[in-house]
């Protein structure tokens, strides 16, 4: 495939289709939309982090004037614990179960019943009439708890090594032999590290509204990282036939992986389908944070081995990653992206899946990855320090290039991770002299990016324009790139191009907006479709001129004789072919299907420089550059916006964001105030520095962009202030307490 | 309980309304009025995606009582355009990428404007120290504290 590098739109950060409807405030996200004869939904949720539920009485609730309809664990399809039913990473027999407890509740927040009513107060009050006999059982909420020999059990099915256990499932990466490795080295730094459930935080909590006709035919509008997605779970969870469920995309507030689940869909169709009512259902923040997310608490064991001239010669990493109530951490990404940046020869990876009374993870950005980067980055620190080496110069010297052969598996072909270690220390940012108290941190970061099943149509309107309509919900102005995409191919204004996301009904199955993969995949079959388009027009304007459709070419908005020999004719622009489709064969557009293949990795490495006041324990950024090879930057406004949005999640991840339990099992800090991510006061420009290696198997170039910012962050932030303090932290967030403590430690000391 | 009836003004229009007595302004405005473009993201006051003002005060809407809005002057995202006119702050976010999902956006205007208004040339630690009270998960704030100031400049020039 040719890339093309002179374009007039791809690299333009050009306005958003979108957008005018996203600063007037008409865009319509789940929350803003209303039914005919609409009624409230309610979730109850169990007090308890491990409960057998022995019985639930709704009479009650269900006698309550202008209660319409309840649902329990019974109206929801029930998926049998012996035998796994898979949808995409998903297995039915946990999100069955996730959605509605069913033998046991599992975390404080697992819902136990939902009901519909008139009114959300209504619903509330009838939630309250709800009787649930619970058993209390005891529970466990650590890692190293829940991993104890006499560790309460989650899962009395689940085994490992034979006996019940919490550990729902093992990975294991091996390139090499680590013991012949290490036997080579000369200097070995071993170390821990522990990192706290973070959630994803997007602004707008789940919500949907559904109705269920009589005859089954189910309309859904939510928002989320899919509708396809959304309409084969609830699917599947209500029995509902797919061709009867209309899954329309709301606008989609947020997301960072956190909305690639259903939790209230099959609810409120139940709810729906009982009362005969359109049901619309909306989360509190602190059912947000209770039941919904986050990403995977973590205890790493990172071990490297280098020789005196700085060659990394072997590593390990352990990595234990907590599920939450049912089996799916991310283990593949904390085990399989750590080292990825790296040619090392002797690679042991393994990933440990532990589940614990807390509520299911869910993906968060580069899911898994993140959590690894920080001990292995943080790891390399040390040897460079031990080595005497800059720490950029011992990454480049160990850099993976075109023809290593990744710790995960593949054989790289060209990528552009030593373009961004060379980007980091040619930036004046990483030559500026530092000030009291501040450090310089780097590292660097791996994701695997992603391809798939993406579907979409280009069709020209009537008046000679365009409207290409896509399948995957736009969760930071992937339709103003697709824009870019098609009015490059079609040599038009991009204002002529109108992008919509189509729902389930009305265009072809497209996978999840996820893992960095939705321009990729849908420029991929964007320009297949326009491609389809643009052949067609160029045979029209063949017909007209009665020359073969060879010798016509398609340039700057219109059709072109392929020069002299093809004769001399006006050329005949996309309007003029638009009023002559009805007598030339018809409408013109084309759908396009495909499963994409020929997504490449994506590298990063950052650079970040903390002040610390030593008095406060505060850790504050003062400046912060990331550099990625993005393969290349179709709209670079987009682009930076998403290194800088990854940036800032990594910021909180490392110095404020975590979830704190209390005696009880339970979050003490459900909601924003407590919960802290960072304000427009805490951070400072985050400067981005874009390297393009274009992707050779993507028709512009395209390579994931979205995962890769958030996964050096934690270990840069970390091993900043070890630069400023002379002090490592190996435990996630470094919060004001955190460093007074270890302040006052290393006072004590002196 | 019987409902209260709220006499108010909106986007400079006399509006009036039916509200329980704990119904919060951002009920009305998202329910009654049918004014959805504020955000529910917290509803404690904590993420600013529901600014508002009243009689020129910044507010979370989410904070205050809808019956407390008789008689007052209320501005919400919806009325920040003149008709097809984007307001500058407004057309500046397009151009710069300031939002990505868009959910904090409409709070994010409406603080922004509330600020430039006192304070036409603000500081970069002004801007930010402003825009505290107003989450945004996807942008790591840069483009959007760039958007305000440079908006801030341009309406100083075009004022003068
Ligand atoms: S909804 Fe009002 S501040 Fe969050
Ligand atoms: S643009 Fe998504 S929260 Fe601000």
């Amino acid at each position: 495939m040719n890339v093309v590098t002179n374009n007039k739109w791809i690299g333009q950060s050009t306005i958003r289709p979108d957008g005018v409807d996203k600063v007037t405030g008409r865009a319509a996200f789940a929350a803003d939309t209303t039914m005919p004869g609409m009624i409230w939904g309610k979730v109850l949720r169990s007090p308890h982090p491990h409960a057998r539920i022995r019985g639930i009485d709704t009479s009650k609730a269900e006698a309550l004037p202008g209660v319409k309809a309840v649902v329990t664990a019974k109206d929801i399809v029930e998926f049998p614990v012996d035998k796994s039913v898979m949808l995409g990473i998903q297995d039915m027999r946990w999100m069955c179960r996730n959605v509605m407890a069913r033998e046991k509740a599992l975390f404080p927040g697992h819902p136990v019943a939902a009901v519909a009513a008139t009114s959300e107060a209504i619903a509330a009050k009838a939630c309250e009439l709800i009787e649930v006999d619970y058993e209390v059982l005891p529970w466990s909420i650590e890692i190293e708890d829940a991993i104890k020999p006499d560790a309460p059990i989650l899962h009395e099915f689940n085994t490992f090594e034979g006996k019940p256990s919490n550990i729902a499932g093992k990975m294991e990466l091996k390139k090499g032999d680590v013991a012949e490795g290490f036997a080579r080295a000369e200097v070995v730094v071993e170390r821990t590290f522990t990192t706290r459930a973070v959630h994803q935080g997007y602004i707008e909590p789940h919500a949907c509204l559904i109705g269920v006709g009589a005859d089954g035919k189910t309309t859904i509008w939510s928002s989320s990282q899919g509708q396809f997605m959304v309409r084969a779970m609830t699917s599947l969870l209500t029995g509902i036939p797919q061709s009867d469920i209309r899954a329309i995309p709301a606008e989609i507030g947020g997301g960072f992986g956190g909305k690639t689940i259903v939790y209230l869909e099959p609810l409120a169709t139940m709810l729906a389908k009982k009362s005969g009512r359109p049901v619309k259902m909306v989360m509190t923040r602190e059912e947000v944070m209770r039941a919904t997310g986050p990403t995977s608490a973590s205890t790493s064991t990172v071990k490297i081995g280098a020789t005196k001239d700085g060659k990394i010669v072997a590593a390990q990493g352990t990595f234990y990653l907590q599920a939450g109530a049912f089996p799916g951490s991310p283990i593949r990404g904390a085990a399989g992206c750590s080292f990825s940046p790296y040619d090392i020869p002797h690679v042991l990876s393994i990933g440990y899946d532990v589940l614990s009374n807390r509520s299911k993870v869910a993906a968060y950005r580069a899911p898994g990855a993140p959590i690894g980067a920080f001990a292995v980055e943080c790891v390399l620190d040390e040897l460079a320090e031990a080595l005497k080496i800059d720490p950029l110069a011992l990454r480049l010297k160990n850099a993976a290039k075109e023809g290593t052969k990744a710790s995960h598996g593949p054989v790289y072909p060209r990528i552009g991770y030593v373009e961004t270690v060379e980007a980091a220390m040619n930036s004046e940012h990483y030559k500026a002299p530092l000030g009291k108290l501040q450090g310089r941190g780097v590292a660097s970061g791996f994701w695997f990016n992603a391809g798939g099943e993406s579907s979409a149509q280009v069709n020209i309107t009537e008046d000679g324009n365009v409207v290409v309509t896509t399948g995957h919900p736009d969760i930071g102005g992937s339709r103003a790139a697709i824009a870019n995409v098609c009015a490059e191919l079609l040599g038009i204004d991009y204002r002529r191009v109108s992008v919509i996301i189509g729902d389930t009904q009305t265009v072809g199955f497209s996978n999840l907006t996820g893992g960095s993969r939705v321009l990729f995949a849908s420029a991929m079959v964007v320009t297949q479709a326009t491609e389809q388009v643009i052949a067609t027009l160029c045979k029209r304007a063949a017909k007209i001129w009665e020359i073969d459709p060879e010798a016509v070419t398609w340039e700057e908005g219109a059709a072109r004789p392929a020069g002299a020999n093809a004769g001399k004719f006006p050329p005949l622009t996309l309007k003029e072919l638009a009023d002559k489709a009805p007598a030339l064969g018809g409408p013109v557009g084309a759908s396009v299907q495909l499963n994409t293949q020929g997504a490449e990795g994506g590298f990063g490495t950052h650079v970040c420089d903390v002040e610390v006041d030593v008095d406060l324990g505060i850790v504050r950024v003062v400046r912060y550059t990331a550099v990625q090879d993005v393969g290349r930057a179709v709209h670079p406004g987009y682009v930076e916006g998403q290194l800088q949005g990854g940036v800032g999640q990594g910021i909180g991840w490392a110095l404020s964001e975590e979830y704190i339990y209390n005696k009880d099992g339970k979050v003490d800090n459900p909601g924003f105030l407590d919960y802290r991510m960072p304000v427009c006061s805490d951070l400072p420009m985050i400067d981005t520095i874009l390297v393009e290696v274009p992707n050779p198997k993507h028709p512009q170039g395209v390579k994931g962009v979205g995962e890769v910012p958030l996964v050096p962050v934690m270990a840069a932030v970390a091993n900043a202030v070890h630069n400023a303090l002379g002090k490592r932290f190996y435990a996630l967030p470094m919060s004001p307490p955190k460093v007074l403590e270890a302040l006052e430690v290393a006072q004590a000391a002196e | 309980m019987a409902k209260l009836h709220v006499s108010t003004t909106i986007n400079g229009e006399p509006m009036e309304f039916l509200c329980e007595p704990n119904d919060t302004m951002l009920d009305a405005l998202r329910g009654p009025l049918g004014l959805t473009g504020s955000k529910e993201g917290c509803a404690s006051g904590d993420c600013g995606a529901c600014s508002i003002t009243v009689d020129d005060q910044l507010v979370c809407s989410c904070l205050m009582l809808a019956a407390e809005a008789d008689g007052h002057e209320l501005r919400t995202i919806e009325g920040m355009a003149q008709g097809e006119k984007l307001h500058p702050l407004q057309q500046k976010f397009l151009e710069q990428a300031a939002l990505q999902c868009g959910i904090c956006t409409s709070g994010m205007l409406v603080a922004s404007d509330a600020l430039l208004r006192r304070n036409p040339n603000p500081t970069e630690e002004e801007v930010r120290f402003w825009l505290a009270g107003n989450l945004c998960r996807c942008t790591g704030y840069d483009k959007i504290v760039r958007a305000v100031m440079e908006t801030a400049a341009e309406m100083r020039e075009a004022a003068q």
